[in-house]
């Protein structure tokens, strides 16, 4: 563009300019004026597409990011205007977005159990559970809650699925008993189904199994114990209680058989008056006796029955607590309280028989004795004096006394006759009644007799019963435990041929197993023991590598150092040999380097060294060499010489041409000293130019190439340098051989750093 | 040295050209003097015959000894076939 620039703006000079001559100062004016109008017009339209094209690539590249990317790369610090203009690049905008759908995706997977527990669709609850599985690695940690609670949501949806009773994992056991818990109230029936048979299906370990069988025997042992023993006590007290109330009973008995006895002898007898006196106290001491007897009775009989309802509720309780071992006891218990209960009940009816007789006994003598104070009454109303005991007041008694007695005697007999007739008349009615009666008192005896009967013979049925139920239970038993026996000689010698089978199976399996565990082991330990010896070789050789390594190391320090003493030798020596050279005074040579070499040669030690130093020429070594200064002086004589007889060679050597050569040093002049040039060409090969040549170099230090230079004479010159030219070719073969000796061995010296 | 000697060769030889020159000159002239006296009647060319026969002695000797570095000695060799 800017060469269309100029071309234009040259175009416009020529058109414009090209008709008059103008002077510079009006070219360029015409310039100027010309760059005005048409360069002007080129420099806006420039101007205006360079607009034009940054604008449409930023609004494009605000419309396509991968236009726009493309040109931040290819065009540097274009990033920076686009940046400028439009803001930092899109991409960045993506990314959010990309992890916002991801962070919305396991929420709502994670939500699904959490809100709908109860998912029905096996499809989306495998979806959950295969889910919340990976979900928790994708998603940065979730409440520790919702994941326990997710997990086990998902136990008990796997376990529902399967069916399969999958214990949830231990971690998890709160949750899930939370969950089990939850889902108790739910009303979901295969969850429930499943979490309740996963529940009780919890597997016990088996030595809790046992432990709570020992438990439970022992409970039961305990419970057995406790309850024989309280029957034991309760019968013991019981027995005791009985037996005392049955004594007491039988004493009342006695005491009031004996009080009846007594009784009615103290009715019936008539005794004189002191043995009836005794008679009476004995009575009433019998009556006491009795009375005593019979609340004695009474209370023992009382806490008789509390016993045997003490025992009667111990017998039921073991009874309601239902141990199997205990019945045999049970019944005994039952039968002795059977016994016992009826033999009070027996010795309680002799009592009340007893008592009942001594009643009518008691009735009779009241009868007896009211008749008695009656007629006593009488006789008393009678007879006001006579006292009791008229029985032995005969004498004592009056006539009238007697008389009024017999009279009233007679009316008493004729009373007592009336009412005998009227007894005998209402004998039979008396009679039936008291039949009747008595009937009805022997039916309530016998009802009550019948009942207690009744009740005993229903007792002893019952016991007899159970007696018989167990003997048949026990027979039972023993069937059943013989059939047991059969069932589990069959069941163990099923098992034992299973065990068998199973035992060969496992057998050979674990064979397998242990033959392929031994043949791991033993590869492994040959492995181990392999590697082991490869690693204890490998260090043994990485030791011996490094011991070695060590001596060499030390070898070759002592050899290098050795060769540094030696380069340090051969330097040395170099050294005074180049010192040697210098020795060299004005026009005598140095002092012949034969020493010097010798040093040298001694202290070479291969063969480039020793080459070398054998390289030295031999009039150097004995002679020595000239300096470059003795020569360089030299040449300077010798180069009037050279020039005197510059034309004299082979075809011309008469005296003429001497001559002539003569003349032509004479007249003719050339530089003192001219720098020679890189190639010689023909026209350089005249005497004088290399002579010329020659003395620059050499004047310059370059004393090899004056001699090259030199060396290009021909004729007599030549055979006059020719001396001088052996004499610079020493020089320079002996500084050669010496700077390539002080370079070797300051080559060696530096590399006696390092092994060589 | 040697360069001393080549040096110092030219000179010498210079030396004893001239040297010899001189003495042949002279030796000539001697001569020619001699004969001119003795022979030929005390005439001049004897002695510039003399003389100039030295010269030109001297002369060729000067030149064949500056020559002689370039003087090539050929042998004729018969090879016997």
């Amino acid at each position: 563009m800017l060469g269309v620039c100029l071309r234009g703006a040259h175009a416009t000079v020529r058109k414009n300019c090209v008709r008059s001559p103008l002077t510079p100062l009006q070219s360029y004016r015409c310039y100027s004026t010309s760059r005005s109008s048409g360069a002007s017009r080129v420099v806006a339209l420039g101007l205006v597409t360079v607009g034009g094209g940054v604008g449409g690539t930023l609004l494009y590249s605000k419309w396509d990011p991968k236009f726009r990317a493309a040109v931040e790369k290819n065009v540097p610090y274009s990033d920076w205007l686009l940046g400028l203009a439009l803001g930092p690049a899109p991409e960045d905008a993506r990314l959010p977005v990309r992890k916002q759908v991801e962070l919305n995706q396991p929420p709502s997977m994670l939500d699904k159990p959490k809100t709908d527990p109860k998912a029905k669709s096996q499809k989306s609850v495998k979806e959950a559970a295969e889910a919340s599985g990976p979900e928790s690695s994708l998603v940065p940690p979730p409440p520790a809650q919702s994941i326990q609670e997710a997990s086990a949501e998902a136990t008990q949806i796997i376990s529902a699925i399967s069916e399969v009773p999958s214990v949830p994992a231990t971690c998890d056991s709160e949750a899930a008993a939370d969950e089990c818990k939850e889902c108790h109230k739910h009303a979901d029936v295969s969850e429930t189904a499943a979490v309740a048979s996963a529940e009780p299906l919890k597997e016990r370990p088996v030595d809790e199994v046992t432990a709570r069988l020992v438990q439970q025997d022992q409970e039961e042992e305990k419970l057995l114990a406790s309850l024989s023993s309280r029957l034991e006590d309760s019968l013991a007290s019981s027995a005791k209680a009985t037996l005392q109330a049955i004594g007491a009973q039988e004493v009342a008995l006695q005491a009031v058989t004996q009080h009846t006895r007594k009784l009615k002898d103290a009715m019936e007898a008539e005794a004189p008056s002191d043995e009836k006196s005794t008679q009476w106290k004995e009575l009433e001491a019998a009556l006491a006796e009795r009375t005593a007897a019979v609340k004695d009775a009474t209370t023992t009989l009382s806490k008789a029955n509390e016993a045997l309802e003490g025992l009667k509720s111990v017998i039921n309780q073991a009874k309601g607590q239902k141990v199997a071992a205990a019945r045999p006891l049970i019944l005994a218990a039952e039968e002795n309280l059977h016994q016992m209960v009826v033999d009070l009940d027996k010795v309680v009816s002799k009592v009340r028989s007893a008592e009942s007789e001594a009643k009518v006994v008691s009735q009779y003598t009241e009868l007896v004795n009211e008749a008695k104070q009656q007629f006593q009454r009488e006789v008393s109303s009678l007879t006001p004096e006579i006292q009791a005991n008229w029985k032995g007041l005969t004498g004592k008694l009056s006539v009238d006394d007697l008389n009024a007695l017999i009279a009233h005697a007679h009316r008493r007999i004729d009373q007592l006759n009336r009412e005998l007739a009227e007894q005998r008349v209402r004998e039979q009615i008396h009679i039936e009644a008291a039949l009747e009666q008595q009937k009805v008192e022997d039916h309530k005896v016998l009802d009550a007799a019948v009942t207690t009967a009744m009740g005993h013979v229903k007792e002893e049925a019952r016991l007899n019963l159970e007696q018989k139920l167990a003997e048949l239970r026990e027979v039972m038993e023993a069937e059943m435990r013989t059939q047991l026996r059969r069932q589990a000689a069959a069941h163990t010698d099923h098992v034992r041929d299973v065990l068998k089978v199973q035992e060969q199976e496992l057998r050979a399996e674990a064979e397998q197993v242990l033959n392929s565990k031994i043949l791991d082991q033993e590869t492994r330990y040959r492995q181990l023991t392999q590697e082991q010896l490869d690693n204890f070789t490998l260090d043994m050789n990485a030791a011996y590598a490094r011991l070695k390594g060590i001596e060499e190391a030390i070898d070759s320090h002592a050899v290098a150092e050795e060769t540094a003493r030696e380069a340090h030798q051969l330097w040395l020596s170099v050294e005074a040999l180049s010192y040697a050279l210098k020795s060299a005074g004005a026009d005598s040579p140095s002092m012949p380097l034969e020493d010097a070499a010798e040093a040298v040669r001694a202290s070479c030690h291969d063969d480039f060294c020793s080459a070398l130093a054998s390289a030295l020429p031999q009039e150097s070594l004995q002679r020595g060499v000239y300096s470059e200064a003795s020569l360089r002086a030299r040449f300077n004589a010798l180069r009037s010489l050279a020039r005197r007889v510059a034309l004299i060679d082979e075809s011309r050597n008469s005296l003429y041409q001497y001559f002539l050569s003569y003349l032509q040093a004479a007249l003719l002049f050339e530089d003192q000293q001219e720098a020679p040039p890189s190639q010689l060409s023909g026209a350089d090969l005249d005497p004088f130019k290399l002579l010329s040549y020659a003395s620059y170099c050499l004047e310059h230090g370059d004393l090899e190439l004056a001699a090259k230079l030199v060396n290009q004479l021909r004729g007599e010159a030549r055979r006059v340098v020719e001396d001088w030219l052996t004499e610079a070719r020493l020089t320079l073969e002996t500084r050669q051989v010496v700077s390539l000796l002080s370079a070797y061995a300051n080559a060696a010296g530096l590399g006696t750093t390092q092994a060589p | 040295m040697t360069s001393e000697n080549m040096a110092d060769e030219y000179g010498r030889k210079w030396d004893r050209c001239l040297a010899d020159t001189a003495v042949k000159t002279a030796t000539g002239l001697g001569v020619g003097i001699v004969l001119s006296v003795l022979l030929f009647k005390r005439r001049m060319w004897p002695v510039s015959f003399g003389s100039g026969l030295g010269l030109g002695m001297g002369y060729s000797n000067c030149q064949h000894d500056f020559r002689s570095p370039y003087l090539i000695h050929g042998h004729t060799v018969k090879v016997n076939a």
